[in-house]
């Protein structure tokens, strides 16, 4: 017996040093790669942030909105990218919740994606503004104007959502990063050991450490769910409060609620198999994750199909006169062709891939996951512009074409989101390696027992993540 | 006491013509546009007359409805500014504070006539309308929402102009420039608090209706039907 455990041990070693390194490559080595992925993303990201320079110096006038659609793309993008937040933190709090062993190397792409989809999302409502400047008006603060925010308005419970989700999501994604930076100090030198010590935070690994680590993300899961389902209800009230057709609807909670989490998983599967080829990720991120996420997707398509049936149907069995105009432009009308492609790119096309198995594949969840993340941008424009182009009096109907300003900076913005998500996979192991390792335990062990030693080839990749734990 | 301020119009009286637009645009330092901007919607009227087709051609009418600020007693555009530029005075009035407005134009999407008017780009004049601002209306910068104060520094001139004279204000003391400016006398400006005003007596007129009435927004505006 002594000399068998003695080899489980080594086994286990040597598999988990094997781990470190693959997912500490990334930062330690730099290729000619990352600096042409880097210039391209900043190349497309600064004509973004000239054209907003443009915008606040000329007016907003620059920008195709008018009278009466007075929110577009701005408004439309805000909403996409605050639903593309709910990849992280809420799918990753949910499979933490109910100990879904196959999360372990899930859970930090998703984080990260949550984090830099509010950073890109949580701009959009100051480049609208007519006088962006001032946007720090929102904030409650005793100030010399002696004048709180007006707490009676959305757009404040939307500044104070989003900022208690940034908050908790920058917590929920750092907290477990902690241990992961000490490795990367432990194994390094010069600067980057000293940068890594300030990130690491004195962590030792001590048992009181982990301890306090685990507790504090069991409070973290618990909290972060319910902030990441009021952020977009609270969202969706930006249109439901008001008094315009179309939006004014009780559905739009839960309905955008569903939306956001169905976008954010097709971006956390974009994301994955984006990592998992150029990071070299082959045996973290196996088939096994996309089979797993997109049986979610097709779940959340199902859900999103439902939401969609049930809202047209009871507008159009209500046929209320103030209502029509705009479920007719958009069912049948100028709008027609975007909401029949929304359909088919939320439903159509990803729900057969979805639902056969054998089309179940990384290449299979990924055009599916494409094809969501066009519908679900799709809806949103579709609910903020055809409602704003039909209100009451149809003397006042009138139309929207975006410009080349807003089409630059929703370009630039996604670029930037690309790219901070490329610099953190630079300077933070993507997949989470102390909590990979507590999954592997067990399964590596099982491996030894087996007589089947080496690289996954041999094993099935279920197995070697984990699945089960 | 305070001051409801309400306006009836006639819209049997009504011909169209936008005099009131003119004098409104000139009264309060409305800046104009140009053809190109005009026509993507971007006017800057505090009032718009609506013209609607009646009957199939060839026997059609035009049909006028001067449209402005409605004033409402439930207004809402009020609560949904963060800012509170949005707010509601003592008299009744939806008033605007240019200053506090960051300019989401939310309020703008709420209002259900769709009377508030953005600043899209700072102003301009054709000249020589420059030459003629009025000097107690402030002039709004780009970025900012505007609309109809029911001429809220003609109310503040005759108020002082009472309170020298040692007396109340009187019915008729205070006229707005788009209701001054009509040549047909279709619309009458007053306090609605007082029930022997000429506009309380007009507004309960059995052809009095409200503006998308259903909508609970009280508006502080009676249409007069055609009869």
């Amino acid at each position: 017996m002594a000399p068998n455990s003695v080899t489980q041990t080594n086994v286990i070693d040597q598999e988990a040093e094997r781990i470190r390194e693959d997912l500490l490559r990334p930062l330690f080595r730099t290729s000619w790669r990352f600096y042409t992925v880097v210039g391209v993303l900043v190349a497309i990201g600064l004509p973004g942030l000239a054209a907003f320079i443009y915008q606040s110096y000329s007016g907003l006038g620059v920008a195709g909105l008018s009278n009466p659609v007075f929110w577009g793309f701005y408004i439309t993008n805000f909403v996409f990218w605050i639903g593309i937040s709910h990849a992280g933190t809420l799918i990753s709090a949910i499979l933490r919740l109910v100990n879904a062993g196959w999360r372990r190397p899930v859970t930090r792409c998703a984080e990260a994606i949550t984090v830099f989809a509010l950073v890109i999302g949580g701009q959009f409502p100051v480049i609208h503004l007519g006088r962006p400047w001032l946007f720090f008006w929102l904030i409650p603060y005793p100030s010399e104007r002696h004048i709180w925010p007006n707490f009676r308005s959305p757009l404040l419970w939307d500044f104070l959502a989003i900022s208690t989700y940034i908050t908790g999501s920058v917590t929920f994604l750092l907290l477990p990063i902690i241990p992961d930076w000490a490795t990367v100090r432990d194994r390094s030198t010069g600067l980057r050991k000293r940068i890594y010590t300030v990130l690491a935070l004195g962590w030792q690994g001590t048992p009181r450490e982990w301890h306090r680590l685990e507790t504090a993300m069991s409070i973290m899961t618990v909290a972060i769910i319910p902030v990441a389902v009021s952020v977009h209800s609270i969202v969706s009230w930006d249109f439901a409060m008001a008094l315009v057709p179309g939006w004014h609807s009780t559905v739009f909670g839960p309905y955008f609620v569903v939306g956001a989490i169905f976008s954010g998983i097709a971006a956390l599967i974009i994301a994955m198999a984006l990592l998992r080829k150029f990071l070299h990720l082959e045996e973290y991120l196996t088939p096994v994750h996309f089979n797993n996420l997109g049986k979610l997707l097709l779940l959340m398509s199902l859900l999103w199909f439902y939401f969609v049936f049930a809202e047209r149907l009871t507008v159009w069995y209500g046929n209320e006169t103030a209502e029509m105009p705009g479920f007719w432009s958009v069912q049948r009308g100028q709008f027609a062709g975007l909401f029949w492609t929304m359909v088919a790119c939320n439903f159509l096309i990803p729900f057969p891939i979805l639902a056969i198995k054998k089309l179940r594949t990384i290449t299979g969840t990924v055009i599916a996951s494409a094809t969501v993340v066009v519908g679900m941008w799709l809806e949103r424009f579709l609910i903020v512009v055809p409602s704003l182009e039909h209100k009451f009096l149809p003397y006042n109907w009138g139309s929207y074409r975006p410009t080349w300003v807003e089409i630059t900076i929703m370009v630039g913005t996604a670029a930037g989101m690309v790219l901070l998500y490329v610099l953190f996979a630079k300077f933070v192991p993507i997949i989470s390696m102390w909590e990979l390792r507590g999954g592997e335990h067990a399964t590596a062990a099982e491996v030894a027992a087996r007589g089947v030693v080496g690289r996954s080839g041999a094993v099935p990749d279920a197995t070697l993540l984990g699945t089960n734990g | 006491m305070a001051h409801q301020w309400g306006m009836v119009i006639d819209l049997d009286r009504c011909t169209g013509c936008e005099a009131c637009v003119v004098a409104c645009h000139a009264e309060n330092n409305i800046a104009t546009v140009s053809p190109e901007e005009a026509a993507r919607g971007r006017t800057m009227h505090w009032i718009h007359v609506e013209r609607h087709w009646e009957g199939e051609y060839p026997n059609v009418r035009a049909r006028f409805r001067p449209v402005l600020c409605q004033q409402c007693g439930a207004a809402p555009c009020e609560p949904v500014c963060p800012t509170y530029a949005s707010y509601h005075t003592a008299e009744g009035l939806n008033a605007q504070v240019y200053n506090r407005c960051i300019g989401t134009r939310y309020c703008a999407n709420a209002c259900p006539y769709t009377v508030r008017v953005f600043n899209w780009f700072s102003p301009e004049w054709d000249k020589p309308l420059h030459l003629q601002l009025n000097p107690d209306v402030s002039v709004r910068e780009g970025g900012v929402m505007e609309k109809c104060t029911f001429c809220s520094q003609r109310i503040t001139a005759a108020e002082i102009h009472a309170q020298a004279e040692n007396r109340e204000l009187r019915d008729g003391d205070v006229t707005p420039a788009c209701v001054q400016s009509c040549p047909a006398g279709a619309m009458v400006f007053g306090d609605l608090s007082d029930p022997t005003s000429q506009v309380s007596r007009l507004a309960r007129l059995a052809r009095g209706s409200k503006l998308l009435e259903e909508l609970g927004t009280l508006p502080a505006i009676t249409y007069l039907e055609r009869e």
